[in-house]
């Protein structure tokens, strides 16, 4: 019986008629926060950090390399969780999170690599090489895009959903192999500069803005999945009374026509 | 938890330790047999095959970077500690290449046990560091090495 209760909370959770009207009261503060840090990070590194001693500026392109690579990663977690409990409870909300969570995993998966590409050439002669590390971040790429495909490819929305999450959790497998693979094995790219376990291997002058532009980009992440999953509560909500509602209230000609 | 969903839980933990155990298997496999990369002692003791395209790499040893006056093309040494290995190059070098440096080539070994490379890569530490920090870390090992030197 106990347990029957304490479960509640997360049952409530997944209404998405909750999430969008706590969700919005969310967004202004978040989009204030993620413009704050984003512009003070980018500017403090691009501008005011020192240079490198051996590659000059073109070291600089880490404030943008490194936290788009850390939400890439921790971002599958979140699609993958979120699969799992869609799964498991046979959660809408969780389905839409996740739905949303592959694109924005996507395109700061290419961002990391295309990032790299640029400040490869300079650095090490060469935009692509096969390594472990890169070769792992490609295989990314091809699981949230694997994600998204697979939500358009059924007719019924059930068996999309299913088949998604089924992808996102084996995908998951990757993830560590991803961190761990510059360790695992000799691969070109160079180990983490930033670790759990010790102070990170960078001038302190260099590392603060770049923890300013990873809080950034969690901040961007999450505005981002909040963004992107309200515009699908709406699409798939859309014949509820309560977004109906919300429309009429937003454009009241144009909806009094169409109810009609 | 309800049992059918805890049942449903069951199958999302299986799939993610089948998929887990799938992999681990086969990058271990792969570990042990795609081993493309070689130490400069491992070619010294034979252990590479000639002319079959491979990649190789260790520090570049002071002053053996020698370059050929009327065309690019350069010879230089690397080293893992224990053995050397001669590496010829006909192509431009990345800007981080320099000597006490890490260099990977990728080519074939000729007879002589010199890489024929066709690719020279530098590879970066990381470790990041101002100019002024590293020029005073400098000054200060080279003021340690001359005190050494004196006594």
């Amino acid at each position: 019986m106990a347990s029957g209760r304490s479960w509640n909370w997360f049952h409530r959770m997944g209404s998405p008629r909750w999430f969008y009207e706590t969700t919005g009261r969310w967004l202004p503060w978040l989009w204030v926060l993620t413009l704050a840090l984003m512009i003070t990070g980018l500017v403090w590194g691009l501008a005011f950090a020192p240079q490198d001693a051996k590659q000059g500026n073109s070291f600089r392109i880490i404030y943008l390399h490194v936290p788009a690579s850390f939400l890439a990663l921790a971002g599958y977690y979140i699609m993958a969780i979120a699969g799992a409990v869609g799964l498991i409870w046979k959660m809408k909300l969780s389905y839409m999170v996740m739905k949303s969570a592959a694109p924005i995993g996507a395109a700061l998966t290419f961002l990391a690599l295309f990032t790299g590409a640029v400040w490869g050439k300079p650095t090490w002669g060469t935009y692509w090489v096969w390594d472990a590390r890169i070769t792992s971040m490609l295989i990314l790429l091809f699981l949230y895009l694997g994600v998204l495909a697979l939500q358009y490819a059924f007719h019924s929305r059930e068996a999309g959903n299913k088949a998604s999450a089924i992808l996102a959790l084996v995908g998951t497998v990757n993830i560590p192999i991803i961190y761990k693979s510059v360790d695992w094995w000799y691969t070109l790219h160079q180990p983490a500069t930033i670790k759990l376990t010790s102070a990170p291997s960078m001038h302190p002058d260099m590392f603060q803005p770049l923890l300013v532009m990873i809080l950034a980009l969690y901040s961007f992440y999450a505005l981002a999945l909040i963004l992107f999953t309200r515009a699908e509560i709406l699409q798939r909500e859309s014949k509820t009374g309560w977004v109906r509602e919300l429309a009429q209230q937003a454009h009241p000609a144009q909806s009094a026509g169409v109810t009609k | 938890m309800h049992p059918i969903r805890r049942q449903r839980l069951q199958f999302v933990i299986l799939i993610v330790v089948a998929a887990s155990v799938i992999v681990g298997l086969m990058a271990y496999m792969l570990g042990q047999n795609a081993n493309y990369f070689y130490t400069p002692s491992q070619i010294a003791g034979g252990e590479a095959p000639q002319a079959v395209h491979i990649r190789a790499g260790g520090m570049v040893v002071d002053g053996s970077v020698k370059r050929s006056p009327d065309s690019l093309d350069v010879q230089f040494e690397v080293s893992d500690g224990m053995a050397t290995l001669v590496i010829q190059y006909g192509g431009i070098l990345p800007d981080l290449f320099g000597e006490g440096e890490a260099a990977i080539a990728a080519g074939k070994l000729d007879e002589n046990l010199v890489l024929q490379a066709t690719e020279v890569l530098a590879k970066h530490d990381e470790k990041y560091t101002p100019p002024e920090v590293a020029d005073a870390m400098n000054q200060a090992y080279k003021l340690k090495q001359q005190q050494e030197a004196n006594q």
